[in-house]
């Protein structure tokens, strides 16, 4: 073993620099039993093995002192390997402390942020150009919601950073990395701070979030069911509703589980319009209530509330520019129930899941802003919209589930006051409907691939038969998903 | 009128609020063995909650609307740690907003921190399966971890509840008494079990193979929480012939086909444990897991 060598070397140091070599080697001894004292509660076995080795060394190196003129010469090396007793026994003591537990590594790097990157890429196959898509009937979102490109696209790489920042604060970051036409897009989905050690049940956010409305809001996209989002999201939300503000929750101390929350947000975004004010231009409130079954089922209900008052909140249809300027307010019911064989969703689950969307905008609909046309007008309009949709998830078993969802928007009631339906084109009456069939493969909770078809009918008159393969894939730390 | 029932509002949630202070310490335990524990030693100045039933996967269970509630109100959680609980507990935890329970405070205590962990792994890559940086969390499967466990939580509930403190001391004093004896009567029972070379399912059980002397083969399943293939299971038909395994250990709320499959083959009985409290009608307490467990062994080995 290597601990005869450095008996011998230190044989050979000895009869080079007899003086010195003891001198050295008493040092060193004597450090490397303070070290292994140290070591002896959580590593007794090998410590003593190492002891006795020790004790060995020790005896040959002071026989040597008196006895060996004539060894060698490799006084060097001798220093070496004395060197090297130490360096094996750093890693006893390595090994010792990995042994005893959960200790944690020291150094710069022990409080970095836990990082996750996210990566997902689709392959499609579309009847109908993604570039022109639209959801007739309604006021376009301006959000992301077309499908991605036809044949192979690199999606959205998320990729994320969280940690606790002191005892106070926790901060979550998340960008979304992309390319559009050619060129590298860096976009921040969240960037936000919230509170650790508030009391009573109260927690405070702060930063850019996905508001806690509705359900499926607070998703990621790597963690939907589907390829893509509900319909009724895409066409009320621009498919989320992210936030620049502040937000509020508060659990109750009940058994079923009760939270109450409300943001308070720029509302720069879709249904709000960009502004130039003080103040905030959105506000939310929400409610949530859930519980079990048995041991098999959980169930949880929300109701959310979104208002925003947009001013000149723009889009295009039909090739001029109109804005929309007034009150805007939307209600979201939700649900979601799952069932699993005994509460363990390991084998088999079932998970069915829905929402509907109403909303009421009220306020000064203008066509043709730039007066491209020479007939800009503006009028007094009032639109009462409302979307939904259902989906179910089944797993069938381990790492297989197949899903179904079925997406329906009612264009419901327009009112457009003096404007004609002719100069609005995409708000004729139409009730869009998209039917959605998937199976997923997951080999472990870190990947998934994906098979989708869809029956698109956004477009009047225009249904678009959709394929789409998908994997995600999750790389580093991965945080646990909720409920 | 719309103030007046927004105060009445406020003034109801306020009364719900103070409902809990003055009761029992509320514990919320992740998995059924600490709760078990938790009971032992606190017996009626505690109020136990279990997270997760026997036939769960621990690793698999999602953070429910009615786990966060729970941990609202509570002011003790028991988990095991070591990654075990990583998939839900930190949600809860976080979604929760109750400050006296995140990890580091003392309403937050961790199992595996108290005993010596198995099987640490020596490179951590996810191509390895699900592998737990810290080691082996099933540390419940061994009474010796059981009692450090109970040592530590006892003295972590006196801290909370100082009021109480001398009886939580008692509850340990008696528990660690009847746990020694039935430790002691345990070991002698098991003695038979020295050595026997035994297949399992997942490494759920090397705790309990380092405490009895059993020799595990390997696991049926490749990496930790992937399935077994047909191939897998053909390549440890192979080894079988070679190094005989007497049985095939499987915790309770695993998937039976892989085992049964193997079992069927290889002429060997599928011994299902209980794994934690309640995974089997007879393992209704902390004692009663290890008899049923050590029960169901011996009975394997006829």
């Amino acid at each position: 073993m290597t601990l005869l060598r450095p008996g011998a070397l230190c044989l050979a140091l000895a009869a080079a620099f007899p003086s010195v070599a003891s001198a050295a080697s008493d040092v060193e001894l004597k450090q490397l039993r303070d070290q292994l004292r140290e070591l002896k509660e959580s590593y007794q076995q090998r410590i003593d093995a190492l002891e006795r080795r020790l004790a060995a060394t020790e005896q040959r190196a002071a026989g040597a002192a008196t006895a060996a003129a004539e060894a060698g010469v490799a006084a060097g090396s001798a220093a070496q390997s004395v060197a090297r007793v130490e360096a094996r026994s750093a890693e006893l003591q390595a090994a010792a402390a990995n042994a005893g537990g959960s200790r944690p590594q020291a150094g710069e790097s022990a409080f970095n942020p836990a990082v996750s990157l996210i990566i997902d890429s689709k392959f499609t196959r579309f009847q109908r150009d993604p570039s022109t898509y639209r959801i007739d009937g309604f006021i376009p979102s301006g959000g992301e919601v077309g499908p991605p490109r036809k044949g192979f696209s690199l999606g959205e790489s998320e990729l994320a950073f969280s940690a606790n920042v002191d005892h106070l604060f926790r901060a979550n970051a998340r960008f979304a990395l992309a390319e559009d036409d050619g060129q590298g897009v860096v976009e921040v989905e969240e960037v936000n701070v919230e509170t650790l050690g508030l009391p009573g049940g109260l927690k405070v956010k702060g930063g850019r979030f996905l508001s806690g409305v509705g359900y499926l809001n607070q998703q990621h996209p790597h963690e939907w069911d589907f390829s893509d989002a509900p319909l009724a999201y895409k066409a009320f939300f621009g498919y989320r509703l992210q936030n620049d503000g502040v937000q509020v929750r508060w659990v109750a101390p009940t058994d079923l589980f009760l939270e109450f929350g409300a943001e308070m947000a720029a509302g720069e975004k879709y249904p709000g319009a960009e502004r130039n004010r003080n103040g905030a231009g959105l506000w939310t409130a929400f409610a949530h209530l859930g519980g079990d079954i048995g041991a098999s089922s959980a169930w949880q209900v929300g109701l959310s509330h979104v208002g925003a008052q947009p001013r000149e909140r723009t889009f295009e249809d039909n090739a001029v520019t109109n804005a929309f300027s007034g009150r805007s307010q939307t209600w979201i019911a939700d649900f979601v129930y799952k069932w699993a064989p005994d509460g363990n969703s390991r084998d088999r689950y079932l998970k069915i899941q829905g929402e509907y969307i109403q909303r009421r905008e009220t306020g000064m609909l203008t066509y043709d802003v730039d007066n491209l046309s020479g007939a800009s007008a503006a009028s007094a309009s009032r639109l009462r919209q409302s979307g939904s949709y259902l989906q179910a998830v089944y797993q069938f078993m381990p790492r297989w589930r197949v899903g179904v969802r079925g997406d329906w928007l009612d264009s419901g009631s327009v009112n457009l006051g003096s404007l004609s339906g002719t100069e609005l084109p995409i708000l004729a009456g139409y009730n869009p409907t998209r039917h959605t069939a998937m199976v997923d493969w997951s080999p472990s909770e870190f990947s998934r691939l994906r098979l989708q078809l869809a029956r698109d009918k956004s477009r009047d008159g225009e249904a678009d038969n959709q394929v789409w393969l998908q994997y995600i894939m999750s790389l580093g730390a991965h945080g646990a998903h909720k409920f | 009128m719309i103030v007046k029932t927004l105060l009445r509002l406020a003034a109801m949630l306020l009364v719900l609020a103070a409902l809990p202070a003055g009761a029992a310490v509320n514990v919320f335990a992740s998995v059924p063995e600490w709760a078990a524990l938790a009971r032992e030693i606190g017996g009626d100045k505690v109020n136990v909650f279990a997270a997760t039933s026997a036939l769960q996967d621990p690793h698999r269970i999602e953070a429910r609307p009615s786990l966060i509630a729970r941990a609202r109100s509570s002011q003790l959680v028991v988990a095991t740690g070591a990654d075990l609980e990583i998939g839900w507990l930190p949600v809860v935890l976080r979604e929760s907003g109750n400050a006296a329970i995140q990890p580091g405070k003392p309403g937050y205590f961790e199992a595996a921190a108290q005993v010596r962990m198995l099987e640490v792994p020596a490179r951590l890559d996810r191509a390895d399966g699900d592998v737990h940086a810290s080691g082996n969390p099933h540390i419940q499967t061994d009474p010796r971890n059981i009692l450090k466990v109970a040592e530590a939580l006892a003295g972590r509930l006196a801290q909370l509840d100082g009021a109480n403190a001398v009886a939580y001391q008692a509850g340990l004093a008696n528990f660690a008494e009847r746990w020694k004896a039935a430790m002691a009567r345990w070991e002698q029972s098991a003695a038979p079990l020295r050595g026997a070379p035994v297949w399992v399912q997942h490494r759920s059980f090397a705790y309990m193979a380092d405490w009895l002397g059993l020799k595990e083969l390997g696991a049926l399943e490749p990496k930790p929480g992937v399935e077994p293939g047909s191939t897998q299971l053909a390549g440890l038909l192979e080894r079988q012939k070679v190094t005989p395994g007497r049985m095939i250990l499987r915790p309770a709320y695993a998937r039976a086909t892989a085992s049964d499959w193997f079992g069927e083959r290889a002429h060997i009985p599928v011994v299902v444990l209980p794994f934690t409290v309640g995974g089997s009608p007879e393992s209704g307490d902390l004692f009663a897991l290890f008899d049923d467990t050590l029960r169901r062994l011996l009975a394997g080995l006829k």
